[in-house]
């Protein structure tokens, strides 16, 4: 039967071992230097399935300390399944305490949104990421894409919004929308609504992401410039709900849910949680809000 | 929303794991003991070990037995496992010719020296239920199991004796392809991230851990005319157990244990060296797995010699194609992840759509048209 002591015993702090933690850190300190530069890495297997933030969790239970205050959301919200698991599985991994507030937390990590909150110099913000690789969808290979970010050869991506714009008058790109780090590497945000992009640039907080399927992580340091892509004349724009204001709050300059009731009318409602808490019962947190050109 | 929503999250979580549990043993049928799952769906395990990349019977029955025989979630467990242990040593090359045979066929020849050995297979079982397996007991497992002892006699028996390879065969007449093989790096994929062109020993190293399915399908994509070389030839295919040995601190080699290995080697046309006048000699591919899984080997043995032979047009010979979506647990996690909600991402795009709409009508009818949104 099984016999090996292992089996029984309790698992390291934070779960990775020391060896890989540090070999986590090493690629994620590579990753800050060359901001947008993907970072290969072990990318070692987890409890939790390749596809539902194994690569976000790498990287937060490498630099998660005793004293960090950590947070999960999943499309905005701490309460989705998901994070839920997450949380759970680093609370058990840590011990550390566990918050919702947005400010409060030290380390958030985060799956397709970055908090409408202003994220602070004391806080890292961990992206589960699905797929790292901007140049995928005019690239397959990985041997190719690797040359093309060497040789800043980005044409091929400039050609499809191009396209996109010559065929329906917009550049049609939705979450994940192409940025450019400190005028270097072209980089997929992981896939936050275009709301969210705006504050990837010169942000007080670091970013870090990790595409643990892909194996690989990068970084946004603070105050680093980050552009998403766009012609002179064809410019960015985020998501637009016009004159909609929250169900609930009545807050409008938020990335809004569409709900549908019972009866299939529509409302929508702030997605982000913590925020749609802080609106309902105090002062507005301070956000950075970013105004479509005209 | 706040610590309410989330301690609901946390609950569903609570309740669906105690649910599925309900699931497996709402039935209150006698629970299967590990040791009958270890033994009596021995092929079962041995492909989760392999898919798990971990060779731990007890652990691969454990973990058929809590996911209710969900291989892919069986060997997701083993490999989450494997990931949390330490790595004390690195075996010495394992040395399949010294392998206590168990079966080991060859298709390559009629006769070939130490013979054809049949061994434990259903190849040539005709696929008819046994009716009789509904009724098997303890004293009929016994009753054959004393028939079987009954043949033996034990003045017959003979040390195992050691075979040699067919295909020494083929290389001492010169018929076998000498590849520059290159980069002959021994990397370890489990602890640094693939790169293309992958080093041999990678590309061995995934297809080892991959999933059964996903090499039969490339591999059988090769023999139909999606890659060069065709239909192989099955060299050599052997089953039996190989000793494990380590080097100890102070240089000496260790037993540590044997273990059950499939290995295979496929024999393919080739191109020959590419020089003009050379010869279409043959070319060996090399397939190895844990316990018995003949699949799993064959098709590893027909990829090994197809990614040795890049092609973008074919998966079968493009290492990227094969290596990235073979590999199971990545794959089948990341198509489950699909159930994760996406309603972010997904307003996102509608957003666009219905802007794209909006300006589509307009230019049509010279009208706008109202956006639902606004």
């Amino acid at each position: 039967m099984i016999e090996n002591k292992k089996f029984q015993s309790a698992y390291n702090f934070a779960f990775l071992d020391e060896r890989t933690k540090r070999e986590i850190r090493r690629k994620i300190l590579k990753a800050i230097a060359l901001p947008g530069y993907q970072v290969p890495y072990s990318s070692p297997e987890m409890p939790i399935a390749r596809g539902w933030g194994t690569g976000g969790l790498h990287v937060s239970l490498a630099i998660i300390g005793r004293k960090d205050v950590f947070k999960v959301i999943d499309q905005g919200s701490d309460a989705s399944v998901n994070a839920c698991s997450l949380r759970q599985f680093i609370e058990r991994m840590t011990g550390c305490r566990t918050t919702v507030d947005t400010a409060e937390a030290t380390l958030i990590q985060t799956r397709h949104r970055i908090p409408e909150e202003i994220l602070t110099e004391q806080q890292i913000l961990v992206f589960q990421v699905p797929q790292p690789e901007i140049l995928r969808g005019v690239e397959r290979l990985e041997t190719r894409t690797r040359s093309m970010h060497a040789e800043a050869d980005y044409s091929k991506l400039w050609v499809s919004l191009y396209e996109a714009y010559v065929r329906y008058g917009s550049l049609m790109r939705g979450a994940g929308y192409p940025v450019r780090v400190n005028g270097r590497y072209m980089m997929s945000p992981s896939p936050i609504p275009r709301w969210d992009v705006p504050n990837l640039s010169d942000a007080r907080c670091l970013y870090l992401f990790g595409a643990g399927r892909e194996k690989r992580i990068y970084a946004i340091p603070p105050h680093t410039v980050v552009e998403p892509l766009e012609f002179e004349d064809v410019r960015f724009r985020v998501e637009d709900w016009g004159a909609t204001a929250c169900a609930y709050s009545n807050a409008r300059d938020a990335f809004l849910d569409e709900i549908y009731e019972d009866d299939s009318s529509r409302k929508f409602v702030v997605n982000d949680s913590n925020f749609l808490d802080k609106l309902r019962t105090g002062p507005r947190p301070p956000q950075r809000l970013f105004r479509n050109p005209q | 929303m706040g610590y309410v929503a989330v301690k609901g999250g946390q609950e569903a979580i609570a309740n669906a794991a105690e649910l599925v549990e309900y699931y497996r043993l709402r039935a209150a049928t006698p629970p299967i003991e590990i040791e009958q799952i270890r033994t009596q769906m021995r092929l079962l395990v041995d492909k989760i070990m392999g898919e798990g990349s971990l060779y731990a019977p007890d652990h691969a029955a454990l973990a058929l037995k809590q996911n209710e025989g969900d291989v892919f979630e069986a060997a997701f467990t083993m490999r989450a496992y494997r990931a949390t242990l330490k790595r004390e040593y690195y075996s010495e090359v394992l040395v399949t010719r010294d392998m206590l045979i168990r079966r080991r066929i060859s298709a390559a020849f009629r006769d070939i020296p130490g013979g054809q050995i049949l061994g434990p297979t259903r190849d040539y079982t005709h696929r008819l239920f046994q009716p009789e397996l509904t009724t098997e007991s303890m004293p009929s497992i016994e009753e054959f199991l004393q028939r079987i002892d009954a043949h033996i006699d034990p003045a017959k028996l003979t040390a195992i004796p050691k075979f040699g390879k067919v295909i020494d065969v083929l290389r001492a007449e010169g018929l076998l392809l000498v590849r520059d093989e290159g980069d002959r790096r021994v990397v370890d994929v489990t602890r640094e991230a693939i790169k293309f062109p992958a080093p041999r020993s990678a590309a061995l190293q995934m297809m080892a851990r991959a999933e059964t399915g996903g090499l039969m399908c490339l591999g059988y994509s090769t023999m139909r005319g999606f890659a060069a070389g065709g239909h192989g030839t099955v060299g050599e295919l052997r089953v039996g157990d190989v000793a494990v040995q380590v080097k100890d601190p102070r240089g000496r080699v260790r037993y540590l244990g044997r273990i059950t290995v499939t290995e295979c080697e496929m024999v393919n046309s080739s191109k020959g060296s590419g020089k003009k006048g050379s010869l279409p000699l043959l070319s060996v591919g090399y397939g190895l797995c844990f316990g018995q899984n003949e699949t799993k080997a064959i098709c590893m043995g027909m990829l090994d010699n197809s990614l040795r032979e890049p092609n973008e047009a074919n998966p079968a010979n493009s290492q990227e194609f094969t290596l990235y979506h073979t590999e199971g647990v990545e794959s089948y996690g990341f198509t489950n992840h699909l159930k994760l909600p996406h309603y972010v991402t997904f307003q996102s795009g509608l957003d666009n759509l219905r802007e794209a709409m909006q300006r589509t009508l307009a230019s049509y009818a010279g009208l706008t048209v109202e956006s639902p949104a606004k």
